[in-house]
């Protein structure tokens, strides 16, 4: 598998994981108006996924829902971040500013690559991603002018700070830093990452559950 | 939480109308919620978005003379045309006058 093709099962692995979990607040978003908010930055991720795997399954001779579906969990290849099952309210405002600060800069990256096919991917999905940030950016302004909301913030950023990390190679790290810095005004600690490559126990499950409507049918079912 | 009104346009040239409203703490989420709801299925070119308190609203519209050809369902005539009638002792039209 070329490294084009892994750093697209990447980016794609964790929008589609990404997406999963956001998704698990459908119905019980601390509003209604949230609820619809974060539902729908959800449908977003996982149409980043889907974007992301055909450009990947065209190389590889299969098709989107293949590459989403049909893999062991060996072979998904996201963030641990991105797999994390944290359902409370903190917790998923710290990984989804994280996420979508991390995000940011790896688009950067990618609409500045060589790649016309991946530039172009990145500048599409940029312009979506844009509203997740002022989203993210203004629920952490929320709770970072409350006490009680910026203890629960805090304690929810120190625990993800390291998979945060874990979701840029190394070279683009110092900027995921020096952008949580400028929010904060606090530098975070130097932790060692948790990376790519391994996966948190609760993917597992989140596969178990993701993939069980395919399995339950009938190969060749069209839907 | 404050409520804020949110009016849309369907399309240029459209006039604003009232869309429904939301629930925010404050104006930045409220703009969020507005486009997450009201703008992200190609159902409107512009939102306002207004804040609750800024309405002004009146409800107490007095029409004590009866004058009902000032209102918008129209002046019906049907009741005085039959008095008319009474009064000059006419029967009916036959029908097809």
């Amino acid at each position: 598998m070329n490294e084009r093709v892994q750093l697209l099962l990447a980016l794609a692995d964790d929008e589609l994981i990404l997406g999963w979990r956001n998704s698990e607040w459908t119905g019980i978003a601390p509003s209604l108006e949230e609820d619809v908010a974060f539902s729908s930055i959800a449908q977003n991720e996982i149409g980043h996924a889907r974007a992301l795997y055909e450009l990947a399954a065209r190389e590889l001779d299969t098709d989107a829902d293949a590459l989403a579906f049909d893999r062991t969990l060996d072979e998904y290849r996201s963030a641990p971040l991105v797999e994390l099952r944290r359902l409370e309210w903190a917790r998923t405002i710290a990984r989804h500013w994280l996420y979508e600060t991390a995000d940011a800069i790896r688009l950067e990256a990618l609409r500045a690559s060589d790649d016309p096919e991946l530039a172009g991917i990145a500048a599409k999905i940029e312009r979506e991603e844009v509203y997740h940030r002022i989203h993210a950016e203004m629920w952490v302004d929320r709770l970072l002018g409350s006490d009680e909301g910026r203890g629960r913030l805090d304690e929810a950023l120190e625990e993800l700070w390291p998979y945060a990390l874990g979701v840029l190679d190394d070279d683009l790290r110092p900027e995921l830093l020096r952008r949580v810095k400028a929010k904060l005004g606090r530098a975070m600690p130097d932790v060692e990452p948790v990376a790519r490559g391994t996966h948190e126990a609760e993917l597992g499950e989140l596969l178990d559950e993701m993939t069980m409507v395919r399995r339950s049918a009938p190969a060749g079912a069209r839907w | 939480m404050s409520v804020f009104e949110v009016f849309r346009r369907e399309r240029a040239g459209a006039p604003m109308q009232h869309a429904g409203s939301i629930a925010a703490p404050d104006a930045r989420f409220a703009e969020v919620y507005a486009r997450e709801q009201y703008g992200r299925r190609g159902e409107s070119t512009a939102l306002w978005l207004v804040p609750r308190e800024a309405v002004d609203e009146i409800e107490d519209f007095v029409d004590e003379f009866d004058l009902k050809y000032r209102r918008v369902d129209g002046y019906s005539i049907k009741e005085r045309l039959k008095e008319a009638r009474e009064r000059a002792g006419a029967a009916a039209p036959r029908a097809g006058r």
